[in-house]
């Protein structure tokens, strides 16, 4: 997706939301957000009290109108914050919309014929059917490659402006509708009926469309409709008190109290810092497939983390060659090379690169002049799980030790003792031993093994560390034997890993950890990763995975890159830490509302009671006037921090803890005395009391 | 303020400390039923009863338990307190008590509340006063103790809902909590001169020649349990300001001391049940500074007295012979340190006794009794009842500060979602509604009004006071409210049949659902529960929301009434 950065308060989106805040007051809506709603009946009965006042000529009819007006507009500052939220999703689906344009696609009507080519246009294609994208074509619809491999820009989607492969058959088989052919051809299985596709999927959720309350939030809202309840009682039952103690208390007054006690700071914020989370993961090219993935990324206590391409980069590489007692370095050297220089992986051509940067040995410079004849290649395979070259009657192989092992022995060799040792030396020392053998004339023998490493991307303990202090565990996922991952774990400063890790390997790792009430995320692309992806609380899918993983997990990255499920931690964290700052901000508000409220009611019967105006405040009207102002505008100074969120850095829970207890707890005792006395003087200013 | 009043409650303060873990202890050991050498009289018990003691018990029917038996009980008092005129035990022939008073004495007890409308020296048999008003002092303590670790266990434990057996959670608490303790005190009470006899009415002549009848009785015994299960409900209606009930300093220490024993050792026993001594200890911190806010403010007030007496020339400092401050409403023998002390630990707890007549402290120091009371009575609390109304004040800091550490909340590894916040809040709601809803009817409906001896805001003290006291199930009176009517006698009923049975089905559903949940390990990113820092952060929720709810109606009492004395003008 196109994740260019708006800013903050972009106009058209702010234009947007200052419409969609009043289409919001509509009651049906209001009432999904208790306390907002109570401010809304405050607002209804106050402005019924202002116009009885202006019809009767009684009462301070300046005063009640000031308190109608800032009560609505306590109530539209919430929906603008909402609608701003909103907002930026509904700019960023308005982006995707355009790609999701009207294109012809090319049916086959023979599936297997690619001539048999029909003109449709792209909303007709339905599930199985099957299509044909040549380059320059945007591909019609979801599906999968059932045949050709082609070179696909995705930007639309991921932003991303590198092509990338799609091929029939494997992990690299799912094209996105929307996405654009290069070169070659592909033979598209469609597997989304219109409306249902991964586009159209997203749209939905970047628009917050299908947006559902999540636990924590449904438990904050029945807390803020608790406290809303106990203020109400206190308001209510102020008014009999007050009739015995013969204090007259209009109601403007007493609903002007009962809004600013109840928490409408972060009932007015509360869906917003929920819709920004979700965008903030959207700006990181994350698509969270609901509000509950997010929240459950916080409270993750376990990372499941692929070695490769997460922790290390994805390509080992040759550092050194140990030949076993009777075969020089040199030759060993050389063997190695002449057996990787077909090889075309990235493995293959460091052996090639450490050969030619130790020994001098120049990739043409073949055998020290010997003459070759044509180079026979012996590919990989997952069967011999070796590869190697045939040439000039020598045939050299090199793969893991006990397949080489074999081929040695089944052509009549011997297998030293000693590549055993050599072996196991590379293996705890964290790098992939690739024993290299040779079959000519005279026999069959090992020469040696080849020292591939794996590259711990740079900055990652420094990560893990962040992550330990903040209780989280990670676990590095291998395929590696338990030597090299022991080996690579302590270099990568994992708290843990699972070597020669098999799909069900994976799967009972995670129901374990599960079973000991942790959340566990992870990261995942092959069909096989599917059933874990599904089973984990946080499964990221990578986009250039299968269908199958994408359906599994509850995030997709865009940019398929698994180091993000850090980010993803972090977003879900400071998400929560939004929500709680601001709940305890908006109730140690109340401790000064108190103060600037209750005498002002009280004063007039009881003079005395000018000793608790301990802000000094102007008069009753200017006390209670500048409460209300204040509660309003303390909502739209605080929609940045709800939607940028509060600042994050690791740490421990203590340290999180006071830095968030001092600003937004003991700020919010001490915030609005200052804002209340700040809000009076300019009341007296203006003359507005 | 003297030296000598605040080394008294420093000495108060070190025993309370160093009695805490002992005291945890044994009531741990009470509990998890490793304590148990009237086992064959347990068995009799419950086979006579056709109860399985081996059961653990789903919230629901922990709570059915809990209410049935609360419910046969209240039945049986009313009914003996109806018929006490044909009843034994009855030498001064005490006649039936009004429909009206027997409810709400039935309720008052029933729900540890021993809040009196009547002089128990004139109304009540000895019959109704041993069998039944006796019996709910144990029985209804043994209640509140169970379903404090019922909540514990719910806490504790990963068992489908179930929370232990109310029925053996009530035996124990009985056998081998209350009844032992009670015995050892009331022994030393009656070594220290407390009565204990059913001798006739004594007649005295007094130094000034007027004839005094001296009331008799079985005091001690009654007296005991009245302080350790939080009781308060007086043998005499002087309560432990009678010469006969508190007689001399040590039993006025004891006195204090029986009442916070026991929910103070709940707390350490909580730690080791939940096996997290330091939050238990935080708790207890948090407890602690609060009663000592509490006693600091009550003691302040007093000893500085009434302005307006000073004014007139009144010597209201103290020196050797001249206790000074406010003595209204006080006994020479305890004196303003003590009486203040006293007048805290018995409103901090649930128990609602007094040494000294609360109407008549100054408005702040009489506003001591009213907030500790309006906190939940959370400051080590009544027996059981002070523990679980805290740890339902942890889960709502928890909720809302948990957030702040980036986690979704979680106490003591068990998560605190929807249903567990619903519940806690039905807790947190049902007290101040009753509370303010009767208050505020009160003070405007004219069967409200007749009762009431005091105006303005003194008065509307005395009913809040009244609500708040029944619903919080304390039971100290104000004093200077009527409360033997029929409106005062059936509102104030309700509030402590609401203060207690609609409060505790919530709480039980608390410990029920979070039995449920699955324990989540502690790590570095878990909420810390036993800092300085948490316990700061608890002791400012329960102020702010405690405060927040009753500030508009205390503003219209006490704290008018103490700026309009600084003004020189009294209620």
């Amino acid at each position: 997706m196109a994740t260019q950065r708006r800013p903050l308060f972009d106009a058209p989106i702010v234009r947007r939301a200052l419409v969609e805040s009043l289409v919001k007051l509509n009651p049906r809506h209001m009432v999904r957000n208790p306390v907002m709603f109570v401010v809304l009946i405050g607002s209804v009965l106050t402005t019924a009290s202002l116009a009885r006042d202006i019809i009767t000529g009684h009462g301070d009819i300046g005063f009640t109108l000031q308190i109608a007006l800032w009560l609505w507009f306590t109530v539209i500052f919430a929906n603008f914050a909402e609608a701003m939220a909103e907002g930026r999703g509904k700019a960023q689906a308005d982006s995707l919309r355009k790609s999701r344009t009207q294109t012809t696609a090319k049916r086959l009507r023979d599936p297997r014929d690619r001539r048999s080519v029909e003109s449709v246009t792209s909303s007709t294609l339905r599930r199985g059917d099957v299509v044909l994208a040549e380059p320059g074509d945007i591909i019609p619809g979801d599906g999968e490659v059932i045949q050709g491999i082609a070179s696909v820009d995705e930007s639309a989607i991921t932003g991303e402006s590198a092509p990338v492969i799609r091929e029939s058959g494997g992990d690299r088989s799912a094209v996105t509708g929307g996405t654009k052919v290069l070169s070659d051809y592909l033979v598209i299985s469609i597997t989304a009926n219109p409306g249902e596709t991964f586009l159209d999927r997203m749209i939905a959720l970047v628009e917050g469309a299908s947006r559902q309350k999540t636990p924590n939030e449904i438990a904050l809202t029945i807390l803020l409709s608790g406290l809303t309840i106990i203020f109400l009682l206190a308001v209510v039952t102020l008014q009999p008190f007050a009739i015995y103690s013969g204090v007259a208390i209009g109601i403007p007054v007493l609903i002007a109290l009962l809004v600013c006690l109840i928490p409408t700071t972060i009932g007015g914020l509360l869906s917003a810092i929920g819709i920004a989370g979700m965008d903030r993961m959207i700006q990181q090219n994350v698509i969270a497939m609901s509000g509950r993935a997010v929240e459950a990324a916080g409270d993750v206590n376990t990372l499941l983390l692929d070695k490769t391409g997460t922790i290390t980069l994805g390509n080992r590489q040759a550092v050194a060659f140990y030949p076993v007692a009777d075969v020089t370095i040199e030759r060993m050297a050389d063997r190695a090379q002449l057996a990787s220089l077909p090889d075309e992986t990235p493995e293959g051509r460091s052996i090639v690169i450490l050969a030619k940067e130790q020994y001098g040995l120049r990739a043409r410079d073949l055998g020290a002049g010997e003459s070759h004849g044509a180079m026979e290649l012996v590919p990989f395979s997952a069967t011999t799980r070796m590869s190697g070259v045939n040439v000039d009657g020598i045939e050299l192989r090199k793969g893991a030790s006990d397949s080489v092992a074999k081929w040695v022995q089944q052509n009549g060799g011997t297998v030293p003792r000693e590549i055993d040792s050599i072996v196991e030396r590379i293996a705890r020392e964290g790098g992939t031993p690739l024993v290299v053998a040779e079959r000519d004339s005279d026999g069959t023998r090992v020469l040696g093994a080849i020292y591939l490493k794996d590259v711990v991307k740079g900055g990652m303990k420094e990560r893990f560390d962040r992550l330990r202090a903040m209780g989280i565990r990670t676990v590095m996922i291998t395929g590696d034997n338990p030597l090299t991952a022991a080996s690579i774990a302590r270099e990568a400063g994992v708290d843990d890993f699972l070597a020669e890790a098999t799909p069900e390997d994976k799967m009972t790792l995670i129901r374990r950890e599960q079973a000991g009430g942790k959340l566990v995320a992870m990261t995942g692309d092959g069909t096989n990763d599917a059933p874990a992806l599904a089973q984990a609380d946080v499964g990221v899918a990578m986009n250039t995975g299968t269908q199958a993983a994408k359906e599994a997990g509850n995030m997709i990255d865009l940019d398929s890159n698994p180091t993000k499920l850090i980010e993803v931690v972090e977003i879900g964290k400071q998400l929560l830490m939004t929500r709680g700052s601001l709940t305890t901000f908006s109730i140690a508000n109340d401790v000064a509302k108190y103060f600037a409220i209750i005498p002002a009611m009280l004063v007039v019967t009881f003079p005395a009671m000018q000793a608790l105006n301990i802000m000094r405040l102007h008069s009753p009207q200017s006390a209670i006037l500048a409460s209300v102002i204040f509660n309003a505008l303390i909502i739209v100074a605080l929609i940045p921090l709800a939607l940028r969120g509060v600042r994050y850095r690791p740490a421990s829970a203590s340290v999180i803890l006071r830095r968030n207890l001092f600003v937004y707890g003991v700020g919010g005792l001490v915030v609005p005395f200052i804002g209340i006395k700040a809000i009076d003087m300019a009341l007296v200013f203006l003359h507005l009391v | 303020m003297t030296m000598n009043g605040w080394l008294q409650i420093l000495l108060f303060s070190a025993v309370l400390l160093a009695v805490t873990k002992p005291v945890g202890i044994y009531v741990l050991k009470v509990y998890d039923g490793s304590f148990r050498w009237l086992a064959p009289l347990e068995r009799i018990a419950y086979r006579l009863c056709g109860i399985d003691p081996e059961e653990d018990q789903h919230w629901t029917r922990y709570a059915a338990s809990m209410l049935i038996f609360s419910a046969v009980s209240m039945l049986a008092t009313y009914v003996v307190l109806r018929m006490q005129h044909a009843l034994p035990l009855n030498p001064f022939n005490r006649d039936a008590v009004p429909a009206r008073q027997a409810f709400e004495t039935a309720a008052s007890f029933t729900t540890n509340t021993n809040w009196q409308s009547y002089a128990g020296e004139t109304t009540m048999s000895y019959f109704s006063q041993m069998t039944q008003l006796a019996f709910h002092n144990f029985v209804s303590a043994a209640t509140g103790m169970a379903l404090a670790v019922a909540l514990v266990r719910g806490i504790a434990r990963h068992s489908a809902g179930r929370i232990g057996n109310f029925w053996t959670d009530l035996v124990r608490g009985t056998f081998y909590l209350f009844l032992p303790a009670a015995l050892v005190l009331a022994l030393l009470f009656v070594q220290q001169g407390v009565i204990q006899n059913f001798h006739q009415y004594i007649t005295a002549t007094t130094i000034e020649g007027a004839k005094q009848v001296l009331a008799m009785g079985p005091v001690a015994s009654q007296e005991a349990i009245k302080q350790l299960g939080t009781n308060g409900g007086g043998f005499f209606n002087a309560n432990s300001a009678h010469p006969f009930e508190n007689p001399t300093p040590w039993t006025n220490f004891l006195q204090m001391l029986a009442i916070f024993i026991i929910p103070a050792g709940l707390v350490y026993a909580f730690g080791r049940m939940v096996k997290n001594q330091r939050h238990a200890w935080a708790i207890w911190a948090a407890m602690f500074i609060l009663f000592a806010g509490g006693v600091t403010t009550a003691y302040w007030a007093e000893a500085r007295g009434n302005p307006i007496h000073a004014a007139r020339g009144v010597d209201v400092v103290a020196t050797a012979t001249n206790p000074g401050g406010n003595m209204e409403g006080k006994e020479v023998r305890f004196g303003i340190a003590n009486s203040a002390l006293y007048a805290t630990v018995t409103t901090d707890a649930s128990c609602g006794c007094v040494n000294s007549m609360h109407d008549s402290f100054t408005p702040i120091g009489g506003m001591v009794p009213l907030v500790n009371m309006q906190l939940g009575e959370v400051i080590f609390g009544g027996v059981g009842a002070g523990l679980y109304g805290m740890l339902v004040m942890v889960v709502l800091t928890i909720f809302i500060a948990g957030l702040m550490v980036g986690r979704t909340p979680e106490y003591l590894g068990k998560k605190i979602q929807s249903r567990e916040i619903r519940m806690a809040m039905l807790y947190a709601l049902i007290f101040p509604a009753s509370i303010l809803l009767f208050s505020a009817a009160s003070v405007v409906l004219p069967m409200g009004l007749k009762g009431l001896n005091n105006a303005g805001p003194h008065g509307l003290t005395e009913i809040l006071y009244a609500f708040t006291s029944t619903t919080a199930n304390n039971g100290s009176a104000f004093a200077g409210l009527t409360g033997a009517t029929y409106y005062y006698n059936t509102t104030l009923g309700l509030a402590t049949l609401i203060g207690r049975f609609a409060m505790h089905v919530p709480m039980l559903a608390l410990a029920g659902f979070l039995a449920e949940r699955r324990v989540v390990p502690e790590s570095a990113g878990t909420f810390p529960v036993t800092t300085p820092l948490f316990v700061a952060l608890l002791i400012s929720v329960i102020l702010i929301v405690g405060a927040l709810t009753f500030f508009p109606a205390l503003a219209l009492g006490p704290v008018v009434e103490h700026l309009v004395m600084g003004a020189g003008k009294l209620f």
